[in-house]
């Protein structure tokens, strides 16, 4: 007998104008596997899993369910279907509870009453069947990412769907709710659910994962099974090429000091406590210093404080001899600090201009870009975006006159990379620079913070990826509930000592 | 050439003008069918003025006066229109621009009979006016977070009582209206530097008419060419980025609101200090100027260019209107049909969108087929090569 595939998704062909999406991909899951599915940015896996829910119609190939063939028009007829889907940016509503989300659109109703008792035992039986842990009374605005994540596992499970994608899941977490996130997926996949697992982290997919399909360009690569896999062989499938995972770094001296930051406390926009509570630490030139923590730990206000985004409740911050705790955003940028924000989205791109008019957005009012009268010299910008775009590769449909909306998000922050480093700082301050990104994007920015140390210039990374931590820099410093609580050397550490200053199980003396 | 045929197509002020065209077609087509339910044997004529306006008078000379009366008209609309366009453009929905127009009619007609001062004066205290209204609805945006919207619309109510009792005090014994601008203070009215010739000697033409053309290019201008327009796009856009590259987002909201109030009251003084119309001390709503400048701004495409064509064609209608036969149709019905197309105008952006999707569909629909004709060639190819 022939093997029982849960959908099978055969011989796809998918064109947009000017590209093809997807080239004659063949994807089939197993029922009760966990299938994950590899990519890099734009390889593909969105359009595949948009054509799934009906979204797009394939110009080329059928999808089968249980074997039997079937015409998935829109996301209802996927609904139907049992095919269900966690978004990497959750679909819920913020002003509703747990059990609110969970039941919407399914709402269990008599003569117009809803009937919530009925539907929170379902929900309540779910829960501990599969060991999801949420308050189904609690508001989704309250509680964490990862009951958040939960609470979208459930919706599908609710609505007893058979076939489970997450797209991108773990790309929110913290280490710990991603080793929960994993043995929910087991659980899932052993109760019978066939699993369908979109990432890039090799990592996570070698961990938790059965099989393996790897897209590229658009292009079925295979599809192997992990057991008898390695990182290595499915990064080369990936991006075509052997993917360096070590960071090399020259061995280089540190300088003299750069930023100096004393006592620094910030206040929390969340809660009555600070933030940041009496951190002090200095970065020298030709080093790269990293801030590691589970996200939420202060690291987003001490940065916030750093570039001027948010005043210091006390404290000093000097850059190169000079006091600038109180100096404008502006001018702590023109001294000579970059800053590769957090959120790409939200503070790094206007997203609705062109990519040159983001590629200037921190030197625009530069003699070389603004004339007399204050007119743009457009020219000037056209050249400057050019010789950027090219020198630190930044892909785009248009060139300079492409919408930075329109980009991938690996390209996105290329673009950011690029015009921070080439306003030659002397300070860089990277905050998760590689989020989201996928392997072939995460070497080449690494590779250029550490030619900007190598340059000579001070660079403080803030990064919640474990990998990153341990490869990148040249000092750690570990922050819990917004205080220092160690200071590590990547060389002579191991991630399990650094876990345990991570969860505030262990700080050293003098940090206290 | 058919491919540079669909180039035009796709090129986004070709396809503006269209969305705007449409929208006019089924502004006056929705105009008609009205007229058709209230009386039919005069609809076709009804509608036919609205859109002749001063065609309507068979002798030349005439209808040149007329159209000279229209653009006077017009000139204080696009003033309002680029108002809410220049705040809409840093994501700002000017609304109040309704009552900067009011700050500015206020302004410009009490300094012209009260205090007998020369129109350049009374055009910069009506701008000043106008841009002090804005400066307010700016403060409270970007320190309060209160929403321009609603300030705005406060604002108007209030603009407009202040300036009824400010102008009672300017206004003729025996009627609500404030005294005549020509008779009280010749020197207030705008100059006409012989434009007025032009249009067989209508007095109501003034420079107000280039003015205002030349500031939907000096929009234009500083929004698409400067550096200040391009910190004021930053912070509409995105103001977590502007603020993130070190500008001011806080000075930049504010300076937009005063500079839209400037416009708005700029305008005011185009249409008051013309002599074309006294301001009623009575009036109970905020003149509809402002808010036809939202119309305006929307049916232009959001293009500064674009809405002075924009805020000719609505102030067309909107005086053809006053030319319907009365006999047949109520007073009201002018108003009635120039609000239909006007309320249709702000559906341009949705025509727009509409338009795309039929192109993009069309496309895919040649290039398939051409794809079939060329499989359809190679088979008849290769038979013939088997046959041969």
């Amino acid at each position: 007998m022939e093997e029982q595939y849960a959908i099978e998704m055969l011989h796809i062909t998918k064109k947009f104008p000017g590209i093809i999406a997807n080239d004659d991909i063949t994807l089939q899951l197993k029922k009760g596997e966990i299938h994950a599915l590899l990519g890099e940015n734009g390889a593909g896996k969105s359009t595949l899993m948009s054509v799934l829910f009906g979204l797009y119609q394939p110009e080329e190939g059928t999808i089968k369910k249980d074997g039997q063939v079937v015409q998935i028009k829109d996301p209802n007829d996927a609904n139907a279907l049992g095919i269900g889907m966690v978004h990497q940016h959750f679909k819920l509503v913020e002003c509703f509870t747990v059990l609110d989300n969970i039941i919407l659109g399914v709402e269990p109703c008599r003569k117009g009453f809803l009937q919530k008792d009925e539907a929170r035992r379902k929900v309540v039986a779910l829960s501990e069947k599969y060991g999801l842990m949420v308050d189904p009374d609690a508001y989704v605005r309250d509680i964490t990412v990862g009951m958040q994540q939960r609470t979208e596992i459930l919706k599908m499970l609710y609505r007893e769907n058979e076939v489970l994608i997450f797209d991108e899941p773990t790309a929110v977490l913290t280490p710990q709710e991603i080793d929960e996130l994993m043995q929910i997926m087991r659980n899932l996949a052993a109760e019978g659910k066939s699993i369908l697992f979109i990432s890039h982290k090799l990592n996570e997919i070698m961990s938790v994962a059965d099989r393996c399909s790897v897209l590229r360009k658009g292009k079925y690569i295979g599809t192997v099974n992990i057991a008898e896999t390695s990182r290595e062989e499915l990064s080369r499938m990936m991006v075509g090429r052997d993917v360096q995972f070590e960071v090399t770094k020259k061995p280089i001296e540190p300088g003299k000091v750069i930023l100096q930051v004393e006592n620094m406390t910030v206040a929390s926009k969340l809660h009555h406590n600070n933030a940041v509570k009496n951190v002090s630490f200095q970065v020298r030139a030709g080093e790269i210093v990293c801030i590691a923590g589970i996200d939420g730990n202060g690291q987003t206000e001490l940065v916030y404080g750093l570039t001027g985004l948010e005043p210091l409740e006390s404290g000093k911050v000097t850059l190169e001899g000079q006091d600038i705790t109180k100096a404008s955003i502006r001018r702590r940028s023109t001294m000579g600090m970059s800053h590769i924000p957090e959120d790409r989205q939200k503070h790094g791109l206007v997203l609705d201009f062109t990519l040159e008019d983001n590629l200037v957005l921190q030197r625009y009012f530069e003699p070389q870009f603004t004339g007399k009268g204050g007119f743009l010299k457009r020219r000037a910008i056209r050249e400057y975006a050019n010789r950027l775009i090219q020198q630190y590769d930044v892909r785009s449909g248009q060139g300079p006159v492409t919408t930075a909306r329109s980009m991938s998000g690996g390209n996105q922050q290329k673009a950011i990379v690029a015009r921070e480093i080439d306003k030659n700082p002397e300070l860089l301050v990277a905050v998760q620079p590689t989020r989201g990104l996928d392997v072939g994007a995460i070497e080449y920015i690494h590779k250029q913070i550490v030619a900007e140390r190598d340059a000579g210039k001070a660079v403080l990374l803030i990064s919640l990826e474990l990998d990153e931590v341990m490869s990148v820099p040249d000092r750690i410093l570990v922050m819990y509930e917004g205080e220092i609580v160690g200071e590590l050397d990547p060389k002579k550490t191991t991630v399990q000592e650094l876990g345990l200053y991570m969860a505030g199980a262990k700080r050293e003396a003098e940090h206290v | 050439m058919k491919r540079e045929k669909t180039s035009l197509l796709k090129n986004n002020g070709v396809q503006s003008i269209l969305a705007s065209l449409l929208c006019i077609l089924l502004g006056l087509l929705l105009g008609y069918i009205v007229l058709l339910f209230i009386n039919p044997t005069g609809a076709w004529d009804a509608i036919s003025t609205v859109v002749k306006n001063f065609f309507t008078y068979p002798s030349r000379p005439a209808a040149m006066k007329y159209f000279g009366s229209t653009l006077v008209k017009t000139a204080p609309l696009l003033m309002c229109a680029l108002s809410i366009q220049f705040a809409y453009k840093v994501g700002l929905f000017n609304i109040g621009a309704a009552g900067q127009y009011v700050a500015g009619a206020g302004a410009c007609l009490y300094a012209a009979l009260a205090w007998h001062m020369p129109w350049w004066a009374c055009l910069i205290l009506a701008a000043l006016a106008g841009a002090a209204l804005g400066a307010l609805s700016g403060v409270l945006k970007s320190y309060c977070n209160v929403n321009e919207v609603i300030s705005g619309i406060m604002l108007n109510w209030i603009a407009l009582y202040t300036v009824n009792m400010l102008l009672s005090r300017v206004k003729e014994p025996a009627s609500p209206y404030t005294n005549v601008v020509a008779s009280f203070n010749s020197s207030a009215l705008l100059p006409s530097l012989g434009l007025g010739k032009l249009f067989t000697n209508n007095q109501y033409v003034t420079i107000a008419i280039p003015l205002s053309v030349l500031a939907a290019i000096a929009v234009w201008i500083v929004l698409g060419k400067t550096k200040f327009g391009y910190e004021l796009r930053a912070t509409g856009c995105n103001k977590d980025a502007a603020r993130y590259c070190g500008m001011n987002e806080k000075r930049n909201i504010i300076l937009t609101l005063v500079i839209g109030g400037a416009l708005a009251g700029i305008g005011a003084a185009f249409l008051y200090l013309s002599g074309y119309e006294q301001w009623q001390c009575t009036q109970s709503s905020v003149p509809a100027m402002g808010f036809n400048g939202i119309a305006a701004t929307f049916l232009g495409g959001l293009n500064p260019i674009g809405t002075v064509f924009a805020s000719y064609f609505i102030q067309h209608i909107t005086s053809g209107g006053a030319y319907v036969d009365k006999t047949m149709y109520c007073a009201q019905i002018s108003d009635l049909i120039s609000s239909l197309i006007i309320y249709l105008c702000g559906f341009v952006l949705f025509f727009k969108h509409f338009m795309n999707s039929r192109i993009a569909r069309k496309e895919e629909r040649e290039a398939l087929k051409e794809k079939e004709k060329v499989a359809a060639d190679s088979d008849a190819k290769s038979e013939e090569g088997g046959q041969k």
